[in-house]
């Protein structure tokens, strides 16, 4: 431990551009920030931190960058070919530090997408389980205990409890999407990105996903991509507002949504844009 | 005439004579079947695939040296052929702009494209010449050649089938890029795979050019790669342009074994194609 | 970690996040060495080629593809009958196969009933996966019997004030050759022109037919012109077949080294005479002589194959782009 602490980077002092939190610890925090494709910043100098056990949400028109900014606190920003530069702090580490392993990071970070990704070749068990793998090796009742919480935790064990052998890809929209929340879920990662979650699904099934994300903020920090502002308004304790790239405001939801200090937020929650 | 009239008439004739082509285009498959058939089926039995030729001018025996011969060489051929171009494939797919998938991509399509004859040489002045005797391992070694760019190009097809959204999920879980590609990826697609693998097995196993001075042939059982090696196209070759009537009878016989080894592959192939994978998305 | 517990923030340090990835290393490698496999097979097949026919190369030189004689006792090799054979062969395959591909591939895409499609298509391509020594067991047998008695004598009546098709009938011959090589090449053919009709956008024949044309003017004026380099992409790429081709060739073609004008003549080819004589071969300049045919040989089916690959992806890149106005 105290070698660790020998490499650790000392934690820096941040400059304090961003509002300070009004309440709890802060798990994230990214700092100036920007996120290229090639040499297009489609995300410019963002300096946010998110609380821990709160949900956030990132709003903005499409192609504002609240996408890229999310997939750039797992690194995913990378799998398409993207980099960043400015940092991200999880607790104390840089996530783009040296000799950071992927794989370790998004077990603490996890992601959910806008088209629910089953694994297909999988049974619903199977995917739950999925993420445990490259974890430490599991006994056998271990991971049948995980995948059970897991599936509770996200509302699915009761309908699924008797098929958990079945493919998972006979089940509905919405159940696979709660399908791929337990399998985020299941090797207990601090911090979810979900990114449009709720995008291609009903209403039934945005609306079990919302109530989801009330109960899952007691164990995980959620932060959470949506372009629909009632969604935002319903889910989360704090908004930011992007635009063209740019963080244009944050602060708690409440006050973004009914006294925003920025015009172009208040155009864009009053539905005059976007 | 009238020249509207004329017109359709034309037109008429036209699609009459399409119908015909349709008709001459699907007769000699037929055709072919239904002679092998017809002078073949009369000569297979339990001898014909358990025994060993017998001399010219003796009637009977069979060609169990060159059913086995088929399947060892056929069999090693896969060893050496299909994880080469399997593992080329999933290259090219997993880092599609890499210039070695670029040229690798190209490369295959020169191959698929060289005459077996040529790969047949290349096998012979590769292994042949230098150990100075033929062996079914050099015939092996020209099918897998064959092989490996059909091989390729299918798995690469294959993967890119699999939708990007998967390959994230599989990343976004923490997996490594080998985990993601293995246990999500190609594994998702795998019927695929399988089906490529399957099509390249019966088309080599039909192959006779490219084992001409490879594994040359043999009237004896052999079960060394290392020894000239019966195989069922050879057989049907040799026998067909021999001058025995006996000959031609077994010539017909292995012709009609071969076709149902290489029908059966084939239409497996397609009709778990035709299934395809379940990607929901 | 228990839940409801943010237990990141307890952590001690940076040494959390990481770790290697020896995997991934390990994965790269072994498909690198896959890939690098391909082009190096390639490779090692043209130097071997090379090789082998250098002493031939050196001794004839260009004066390889127009010499007639080919006489391995008197080591003499001049390969202008094997290449006149392989063109007419494939030329003659050419001439029967592509009007058949043509209407077939044209009839299914514009005219057929749809429940046809399938399986005509299917029948057709299964051609494909019959072994070429099958269709010579089928030529020598079935096909010959048939051309020599009924239809060469039928054509020397009729056309026989063509030189093609006067003098004595043999079995083996080049337009036996070539009909089975018909057979063979048809599959390749209809099935690639097929796919190149069904990318045309179906707003071309909307268009003819709107202005008043028959199907088949449809067809013909507006589709197949839009097709067109494509098709003739699939025709060269049949070519290439055709001109490869060995087993049933040389079970059919009569193995003669003569450039006779009638088809009802044997002949031979670059690819029989390898088939025939290699495993013969008595003297180094002999295995020389027929490398350097199958040198000369891959060399005419990379450019034929390469030309047909080019036409063929032009079509389809149009259709890309076209795609994506939709």
């Amino acid at each position: 431990m105290s070698a660790n602490s020998l490499m650790t980077p000392p934690t820096v002092s941040l400059p304090d551009t961003a509002p300070p939190p009004p309440f709890g610890r802060e798990l994230i925090r990214a700092t100036d920030l920007t996120a290229f494709y090639g040499t297009f910043a489609a995300v410019k100098n963002v300096t946010i931190g998110f609380e821990a056990n709160r949900v956030h949400a990132l709003i903005g028109p499409s192609g504002c960058g609240k996408s890229t900014f999310l997939r750039t606190l797992n690194r995913m920003h990378e799998v398409v070919g993207g980099h960043v530069t400015g940092r991200v702090l999880l607790g104390r580490d840089d996530i783009y530090g040296p000799r950071v392993s992927l794989t370790n990071l998004r077990r603490r970070v996890g992601m959910v997408f806008q088209k629910p990704t089953p694994f297909p070749t999988m049974s619903i068990y199977q995917n739950v389980a999925a993420g445990l793998k490259v974890g430490a090796r599991q006994s056998r009742p271990e991971i049948d205990a995980i995948v059970e919480r897991a599936l509770q935790q996200a509302g699915l064990w009761n309908e699924v409890k008797d098929r958990l052998r079945q493919s998972a890809v006979a089940l509905s929209g919405g159940q696979q999407q709660r399908l791929c929340i337990a399998r985020t879920i299941a090797p207990e990662p601090a911090v979810i990105l979900l990114d449009e979650p709720t995008a291609s699904l009903d209403p039934q099934g945005t609306q079990r996903i919302e109530e989801l994300l009330f109960n899952l903020k007691k164990d995980f920090t959620i932060i959470i991509v949506t372009h629909n502002m009632q969604q935002a308004a319903r889910v989360s304790d704090t908004t930011t507002f992007f635009y063209l790239g740019t963080m244009v405001e944050t602060g708690a939801t409440k006050q973004i949504f009914t006294a925003p200090t920025q015009e172009r937020t208040e155009a864009y929650i009053t539905g005059r844009f976007g | 005439m009238n020249r509207l009239v004329w017109r359709r008439w034309k037109s008429r004739i036209m699609v009459g004579l399409m119908i015909g082509a349709v008709v001459v285009a699907v007769a000699p498959l037929l055709l072919i079947l239904g002679t092998l058939v017809a002078r073949g089926a009369g000569s297979i039995n339990l001898a014909f695939f358990t025994q060993l030729p017998v001399p010219a001018g003796e009637t009977g025996g069979g060609v169990a040296h060159a059913i086995v011969g088929t399947l060892l060489m056929v069999g090693v051929a896969g060893l050496i052929g299909l994880p080469i171009g399997i593992g080329a494939g999933m290259f090219c797919a997993e880092y599609p702009k890499n210039r070695l998938a670029t040229v690798a991509r190209f490369v295959a399509d020169v191959m698929n494209g060289t005459p077996s004859i040529v790969i047949g040489v290349f096998a012979w002045t590769l292994i042949v010449a230098k150990q100075k005797h033929f062996s079914g391992f050099a015939g092996s070694a020209a099918l897998a050649m064959i092989m490996i760019p059909m091989v390729m190009r299918t798995t690469e097809e294959m993967i890119k089938l699999v939708p990007h959204s998967l390959r994230e999920a599989a990343l976004a879980l923490g997996y490594a890029r080998w985990r993601t590609s293995l246990s999500v990826v190609v594994r998702t697609c795998l019927p695929g795979i399988v089906t490529g693998s399957l099509l390249a097995i019966a088309r080599v196993a039909g192959e006779t050019a490219p084992l001409l001075f490879t594994a040359l042939g043999s009237q004896f059982m052999s079960r060394d790669l290392n020894q000239p090696m019966a195989a069922l196209p050879l057989t049907v070759f040799t026998y067909a342009t021999g001058p025995y009537d006996d000959w031609h009878r077994i010539a017909w016989a292995t012709a009609l074994v071969l076709i149902m080894v290489v029908l059966v592959l084939s239409l497996l192939a397609r009709i778990a194609t035709r299934q395809r994978f379940d990607v929901r998305q | 970690m228990t839940a409801g517990e943010p237990a990141i923030t307890e952590e001690p340090g940076a040494a959390v996040l990481q770790g290697r990835a020896v995997g991934d290393t390990v994965f790269k490698a072994a498909l690198t060495i896959a890939v690098l496999a391909v082009p190096a097979l390639l490779g090692f097949l043209v130097w071997e080629l090379w090789v082998g026919s250098r002493l031939a190369i050196e001794r004839y030189g260009f004066d390889f593809i127009t010499g007639t004689t080919w006489d391995p006792v008197a080591e003499e090799f001049g390969a202008l009958p094997l290449i006149v054979g392989t063109l007419t062969s494939a030329a003659v395959a050419l001439v029967i196969a592509v009007p058949l591909s043509l209407g077939v591939a044209i009839y299914l895409t514009e005219f057929s009933p749809k429940w046809l499609r399938q399986p005509v298509a299917f029948v057709i391509e299964l051609l494909a996966a019959i072994p070429s020594v099958v269709y010579g067991l089928w030529g020598i047998f079935v096909l010959i019997p048939v051309l020599k008695d009924h239809v060469f004598p039928f054509l020397r009546d009729t056309l026989g004030f063509l030189p093609l098709f006067q003098g004595p009938i043999y079995g083996n011959s080049m337009l036996a050759a070539g009909i089975i090589l018909a057979i063979m090449v048809m599959p390749y053919i209809m099935s690639v022109s097929r796919e190149v009709l069904m990318a045309v956008p179906a707003s071309q024949r909307e268009a003819a037919l709107g202005l008043g044309a028959t199907r088949w003017e449809a067809a013909w004026t507006a589709v197949v012109p839009y097709a067109r380099s494509g098709i003739v992409g699939a025709v060269i790429l049949g070519l290439g077949r055709a001109l490869g081709e060995t087993m049933a060739v040389t079970m059919l073609i009569g193995n003669r080294h003569e450039i006779a004008a009638s088809l009802f003549a044997p002949g031979y080819t670059m690819a029989a005479v390898i088939a025939n004589e290699f495993t013969e071969a008595a003297s180094d300049i002999h295995y020389a002589a027929l490398s350097y045919v199958a040198l000369s040989l891959f060399v005419v089916t990379v450019i034929v194959n390469g030309l047909a690959r080019i036409l063929i992806w032009r079509v389809s890149r149009g259709q890309a782009g076209g795609g994506q106005g939709v």
